[in-house]
C-alpha cells in the first residue's frame, strides 16, 4: 500500500476547492508575475479519449506543471479523441491560440502519421515548439516453445514463420517489426489489436508466437509470465543517452539491447535503410514518446517559463518517487533537447521513405 | 482469503470510504440520467480528484460510479424512448412500449430491482469467479469470440419474427454502416464519398439515437397527446412492476448469469448482452406476442443482465489491464492514476483493494437502485405531460447527446440522417434492433474472423469452443420453427382449433415497403461498384453485407410475388415533414452556433406549435439554454460556434 500524503478529507476540501475554481474559473483574477504574465487557466488538449495512456500521463503532469508555473495556473485537460489522436491534433493546428494559453500532449500515435505522410495529417512538428518529452523503453519476448534462452529463440524465428499481434503495421509496433526484420526473423504481423494489451492476450493464449510490451505493462504483466517459465525475453529496445547513442535501458541492466543483438549476429552495428528508419521511430516513438508542446509563435518568456517549471521538479525525489509507477525509471527531458532530437527524429529522408512503403508492401502487405 | 474478504467488508463500512462512494453513486446516477453522458463522461469529472488519493476510498468512489450507470439510464430509455447509453438499448423496445401504454412506473421499478438483483448476482460471481477467471478468459481466442458475434447475430432471426426478411435486410444494411472506416486487417478507409468524419466509423450513441429516439420523437408529435396514450396508474404500477420481477426469479438469474459470465470477455461485452438476454427472454417465453409492443419480460431481462455485466467487465479490466467496456477502460485510467497497475498483482499483493471494489460494486448497486426506485414513480409523470411541450427539450437533448460522441458537427448530421432511415424502418415495421446489432457486431465479427484465420487457419473452427457455440447457434435457429411445426401438426388432428389458425394476418406489404426494396438494391449496387478497388481481405466484410441485403430484398420480393399479400396503406407525408424540420434545426445550429439555435427553436418550439404561455416558454428555453452552458462548463466541452461567430 501506498504511503498516505493526503487525508480523504483533505483530498475533497482540495476536490470542492478545484471544482469551485474551475466552475468560477471566467471571473478569478488576473495572476501576475514578475517579468512573464502567466496565463490564468491553461487548456491542454489531449487527443486521445479520457483514461487512456496519454490522457493518465497528462493528468499526472497537470499537477506538478501547475505547482511549479508562476501563478500557479489551473491546468484544463480537453480531450479530443478520433483517428487515433489526428483529429484532436488537426484541431488543435487550425484553432489553437499563440499566447501561450493552449498546450498539446501527443504521443507515438501522432508522431508517426506525421512522419510517414498521412494524407488525413494536417499538422506539422514545425509549428510546435516542445516543452517536455517523456521517454520509454520496452521488451520483445517469445513462446518457450520456440527455444529456452534468447540465442535459441533468434536462431528459431530465423527458420519458421512466428505471429505477432500488432495495433496497425504502422503503429507503435513498427520499429519492432523493422528490428526483427534486421535479424532475419520470418515475422507475420496479425493486425487489428485494439491495444498493445490484447496483443498480449493473443500471446497469453499461445495465438501470437512473439510480442511486444512497454516498460510499465512489462512489470506488471510479462514479468510473471517469465518467472513461471511461460515467455522468454529476447532483447530491449535501449534508451538514447545524451550523446545520441542507443545504451541499456535502465529498466533492464542485464537484457541486451536490439543494437547489441544485431551486433553479435551479423559481427557490424546496423547500417543501410532499414536501420535508418528503426533509428527514425525509435526515437520519435519511444525515446521522445510523449510530449507537451505549444505553437511556437507563443511569446518566448512564456516557452521559457513553461520549460524553467519542468526543470524545477524533474530533478526532485519527491517526483522521481512519484513518477515510478507512472513513467518508470526514466527522466524527462526538458526544452532545447527535445527541441534538437524532434527535428532529427521527425525528418525522414525520400530514400528512407521509399524503402518504408516498399517494405511494408513486400513483407506485410500494407499500404500507406 | 477469507480473512481478506471481511477486512475489506469492514474496510467498505468506514465513514470517508461510504462518503466517497455515495458520492460517486450520485454522480453516476447523475451522468446514467442524461443521456449520451455515461460511465466516460462520470469518469473525466472524477479522476482530476484522484491523484493522490488514498486508493481504497478512490476505489470505492469509482465503482459507485461505474455501478450504477446501467441503472440510472434506464429513466430515458423507458420514458423517452431514448437509449441512454449503450447498455440499455434493448430496454428500450418493450420499456418505451409501456410507458405509452401508461405503465412507465411499472416499467421503471422492474428495471430497478431486476438491475439491483442483477448487480449483487454479478458481484457475487465475481467474487468466487475472479480466483479462477485467467485460465477460463484465456479460453476464448479469437476464434470462439468470432462465434459468438455470430451468436449475437442470429439473434435477428429471434426479433424479427414473422418479417423474417425485413429484419435480415435490416440487419445487412446494419453490417454494411458498421463497416464504415478503417478495414481491420489491411489499414484500408472505406469511406463513401470520402467523409473525413466517417475514418472511425459512426458512433454507436449517434446510431442508437438515431435509430430510436427521433423516429419515436416524431411519431409522437405526429399523433399530438401525452407519452403515455393510456391513463397512468403510478402508484398501482409500481407495485406491479416490484410483483413482475418477484414472480420470475428464474429469468432474472439467467439473465444476471449470462450478463456476468459474458462481461468477462474482453473485447465483446457490454454491446452483445442486453440483445442476447432480450433474445432469450423472447425464445423462452411462451406467449412472444407482447414483445415489441410492451412486454415487461422484454424490460427485466436486459436490465437484469446488464448491471451484472459491469460486474463481470472488472475481470479482465482487472486482471489482464484489458477493458471490457468503454466505463471499464476509463476505470483503468483511474487504476493507473491510482498507481496501480493491473495484472496478476490485483489477486496478490492487492487482494484487498480487489475485494474493496467488488464490496463497492455490491452495496453501489443497492443504494443506486433504491434511490431511483424512489424517483421512479415521480419522474414517471412525465409521460402524462403533453408531448409537443417536451418534443423541444427532448430532442435538444439527444442533439447534445449526440453531440458528445465525437464533438463535431458529423455528429448532429449522422443523427439525422440515420434518423431518417429510422422513420422509414419504423413507418414500414422493418426491424431496428436487428439494424443496431448488425451494427454493433459488424467490426468485432470482421476483426475475429480476420484473425481467427491468420492465427488458428482452418484449425480455428474445429475447436471445441467453437464447436458449443456454433450448437448453441443453431438450436436458437432451428428449434423455435421445429416447435411451431411439431404444435401446428398436433393442431391440425384437432379440428376445433382450425380457426385460430386464420387469425395470423396475413403479410402485408406498402408504398415504404417498395421504396425501401428498391432504394436498398440500388444502394447495394453503387457501394458495391464504390468499394472495387479494396483489396480482398479488406473488402471482403462489406461485399457480405452487400450480398446480405441484395439476397434478403431479393427474397422478400419473391415473397410478396408468390403468396396473396394485403396491400397496406402507410403514412409518411407528416413524418417526413419533421425529418425536414430537423434537418433545419441541424442547418440553424451550424449557421448560429449551438447555444443560440438551441434557445431559438425552444422558444419558437414552445410558442408556435405548442402554444405556451410566453412567460413559461421564456422560462423554459432559458433552463435549456443554462443546463447546456452549465455542462459545457463542467465537461470543458466546446459547442459549434456557427458561422455567423467566424464573420
Amino acid at each position: 500500500m501506498t504511503t498516505l500524503k493526503n487525508t480523504p478529507f483533505k483530498t475533497f476540501k482540495k476536490a470542492l476547492l478545484v471544482a469551485a475554481c474551475s466552475t468560477l474559473g471566467a471571473i478569478s483574477v488576473n495572476a501576475q508575475a514578475d517579468d512573464v504574465s502567466v496565463p490564468d487557466t491553461i487548456r491542454w488538449t489531449i487527443p486521445f479519449g479520457v483514461g487512456g495512456g496519454t490522457d493518465v500521463w497528462a493528468r499526472f503532469f497537470t499537477t506538478w506543471m501547475s505547482e511549479n508555473i508562476q501563478g500557479n495556473p489551473t491546468l484544463v485537460i480537453d480531450n479530443v479523441p478520433g483517428g487515433g489522436s489526428i483529429n484532436g491534433s488537426n484541431l488543435f493546428a487550425m484553432r489553437a491560440d499563440s499566447d501561450g494559453s493552449q498546450w498539446i500532449g501527443t504521443s507515438a500515435s501522432t508522431q508517426y502519421p506525421a512522419m510517414l505522410q498521412d494524407r488525413r495529417v494536417r499538422y506539422s512538428y514545425e509549428d510546435w515548439t516542445p516543452i517536455l518529452a517523456t521517454p520509454t523503453g520496452g521488451v520483445v519476448y517469445a513462446q518457450p516453445g520456440l527455444g529456452n534462452s534468447a540465442e535459441e529463440v533468434l536462431n528459431a524465428v530465423t527458420n519458421q514463420r512466428v505471429k505477432f499481434a500488432v495495433q496497425s503495421h504502422t503503429g507503435l509496433e513498427l520499429p519492432v517489426l523493422i528490428a526483427l526484420d534486421l535479424l532475419g526473423a520470418d515475422v507475420q504481423a496479425v493486425s487489428g489489436m485494439r491495444s498493445r494489451g490484447e496483443g498480449r492476450l493473443a500471446f497469453e493464449r499461445g495465438e501470437a508466437d512473439i510480442d511486444f510490451q512497454t516498460t510499465s505493462a512489462y512489470f506488471s504483466s510479462v514479468e510473471p509470465l517469465v518467472e513461471s517459465g511461460r515467455a522468454v525475453p529476447l532483447f530491449s529496445l535501449g534508451v538514447l543517452n545524451d550523446s545520441g547513442e542507443i545504451v541499456r535501458d535502465p529498466a533492464f541492466p542485464d537484457l541486451p539491447t536490439f543494437n547489441e543483438v544485431y551486433e553479435t549476429l551479423h559481427g557490424e552495428a546496423p547500417s543501410g535503410p532499414g536501420a535508418e528508419a528503426y533509428r527514425k521511430f525509435f526515437a520519435s516513438g519511444f525515446t521522445l514518446q510523449k510530449l507537451i508542446l505549444l505553437p511556437n509563435d507563443a511569446p518566448e518568456a512564456l516557452i521559457q517559463e513553461y520549460r524553467d517549471a519542468a526543470r524545477r521538479f524533474v530533478d526532485t525525489e519527491a517526483f522521481k518517487e512519484a513518477a515510478m509507477a507512472q513513467l518508470g525509471p526514466y527522466t524527462p527531458v526538458v526544452g532545447e533537447v527535445v527541441e534538437q532530437h524532434l527535428q532529427d527524429a521527425m525528418s525522414l529522408d525520400d530514400a528512407t521513405r521509399q524503402w518504408l512503403v516498399e517494405w511494408l508492401l513486400e513483407q506485410h502487405g500494407a499500404r500507406i | 482469503m477469507i480473512d481478506v474478504l471481511f477486512s475489506s467488508l469492514g474496510q467498505l463500512f468506514t465513514v470517508p470510504h461510504m462518503l466517497y462512494m455515495v458520492m460517486g453513486v450520485l454522480i453516476g446516477l447523475i451522468v446514467g440520467i442524461i443521456p449520451g453522458l455515461g460511465g466516460i463522461a462520470g469518469m473525466s469529472l472524477l479522476l482530476p480528484f484522484l491523484y493522490g488519493m488514498e486508493p481504497s476510498v478512490a476505489l470505492g468512489m469509482l465503482m459507485g460510479l461505474v455501478a450504477v450507470i446501467p441503472t440510472g439510464d434506464t429513466f430515458a430509455s423507458v420514458l423517452l424512448g431514448i437509449p441512454g447509453s449503450s447498455a440499455s438499448q434493448a430496454t428500450v423496445v418493450d420499456g418505451f412500449a409501456l410507458a405509452k401504454k401508461g405503465q412507465a412506473a411499472r416499467a421503471l421499478s422492474s428495471a430497478f430491482l431486476s438491475s439491483m438483483i442483477g448487480g449483487l448476482i454479478g458481484a457475487l460471481v465475481l467474487t468466487a469467479f475472479i480466483l479462477i477467471a485467467r485460465p477460463v478468459v484465456l479460453s476464448f481466442s479469437s476464434s470462439e469470440l468470432f462465434m459468438l458475434t455470430l451468436l449475437g447475430l442470429s439473434m435477428v432471426a429471434v426479433l424479427s419474427g414473422k418479417d423474417v426478411f425485413k429484419g435480415i435486410a435490416a440487419c445487412g444494411v446494419g453490417l454494411l454502416v458498421g463497416t464504415i472506416g478503417m478495414a481491420p486487417a489491411t489499414g484500408e478507409f472505406r469511406l463513401p464519398f470520402e467523409i473525413d468524419y466517417l475514418y472511425d466509423g459512426l458512433p454507436l450513441v449517434v446510431v442508437g439515437l438515431g435509430i430510436f429516439a427521433l423516429p419515436e420523437i416524431i411519431d409522437l408529435l405526429v399523433k399530438r397527446g401525452a407519452i403515455a396514450e393510456q391513463p397512468c396508474q403510478l402508484g398501482k404500477g409500481w407495485k406491479e412492476g416490484v410483483k413482475d420481477v418477484a414472480k420470475r426469479p428464474g429469468l432474472v438469474a439467467r439473465c444476471a448469469g449470462i450478463g456476468s459470465l459474458m462481461g468477462t470477455i474482453p473485447g465483446l461485452a457490454g454491446s452483445v448482452v442486453d440483445w442476447l438476454t432480450y433474445g432469450h427472454a423472447v425464445q423462452s417465453a411462451k406467449d412472444k406476442s407482447q414483445f415489441g409492443k410492451g412486454d415487461i419480460r422484454g424490460v427485466i431481462a436486459p436490465e437484469s443482465a446488464n448491471n451484472a455485466c459491469a460486474c463481470g467487465a472488472m475481470v479482465p479490466t482487472l486482471l489482464f489491464g484489458i477493458p471490457g467496456s468503454g466505463t471499464a477502460a476509463v476505470f483503468l485510467g483511474g487504476l493507473l492514476l491510482l498507481g496501480l497497475q493491473p495484472g496478476v498483482s490485483m489477486l496478490e499483493t492487492n487482494l484487498d483493494l480487489t475485494y474493496t471494489i467488488i464490496w463497492s460494486l455490491a452495496l453501489a448497486n443497492i443504494l443506486g437502485a433504491a434511490l431511483c426506485l424512489g424517483l421512479a414513480r415521480p419522474v414517471a409523470s412525465l409521460t402524462r405531460v403533453p408531448f409537443v411541450i417536451l418534443a423541444p427539450l427532448i430532442t435538444i437533448l439527444i442533439l447534445f447527446a449526440a453531440y458528445q460522441a465525437t464533438r463535431s458537427l458529423g455528429d448532429l448530421l449522422a443523427l439525422g440522417i440515420i434518423g431518417a432511415i429510422g422513420v422509414l424502418f419504423k413507418q414500414a415495421n422493418w426491424s431496428r434492433p436487428a439494424f443496431l446489432i448488425g451494427f454493433v457486431l459488424a467490426p468485432g465479427a470482421e476483426a475475429y474472423f480476420y484473425q481467427a484465420a491468420q492465427f488458428q487457419g482452418a484449425e480455428a473452427f474445429m475447436r471445441p469452443g467453437v464447436l458449443i457455440i456454433g450448437a448453441l447457434i443453431a438450436a436458437s435457429l432451428l428449434l423455435p420453427p421445429l416447435r411451431s411445426y411439431l404444435k401446428k401438426r398436433r393442431q391440425a388432428d384437432e379440428p376445433t382449433t382450425h380457426e385460430r389458425q386464420e387469425e395470423v394476418a396475413p403479410l402485408a406489404l406498402g408504398v415504404i415497403d417498395v421504396a425501401l426494396l428498391g432504394s436498398l438494391l440500388a444502394v447495394a449496387g453503387y457501394m458495391w461498384w464504390a468499394f472495387a478497388d479494396l483489396s480482398m481481405l479488406g473488402g471482403i466484410m462489406p461485399r457480405l453485407a452487400i450480398a446480405i441485403i441484395v439476397a434478403a430484398c431479393v427474397l422478400e420480393i419473391i415473397r410478396t410475388v408468390i403468396k396473396p399479400m394485403k396491400w397496406q396503406t402507410q403514412t409518411l407525408s407528416q413524418q417526413l415533414l419533421w425529418v425536414a424540420g430537423f434537418f433545419a434545426l441541424i442547418g440553424s445550429v451550424m449557421v448560429l452556433g449551438f447555444l443560440f439555435a438551441a434557445a431559438v427553436f425552444c422558444l419558437g418550439f414552445l410558442l408556435v406549435v405548442a402554444r405556451m404561455k410566453p412567460v413559461a416558454a421564456v422560462g423554459l428555453a432559458a433552463c435549456v439554454t443554462l443546463f447546456l452552458m452549465g455542462m459545457a462548463n463542467l465537461l470543458t466541452l466546446t459547442y459549434p460556434t456557427g458561422m455567423l461567430a467566424g464573420l
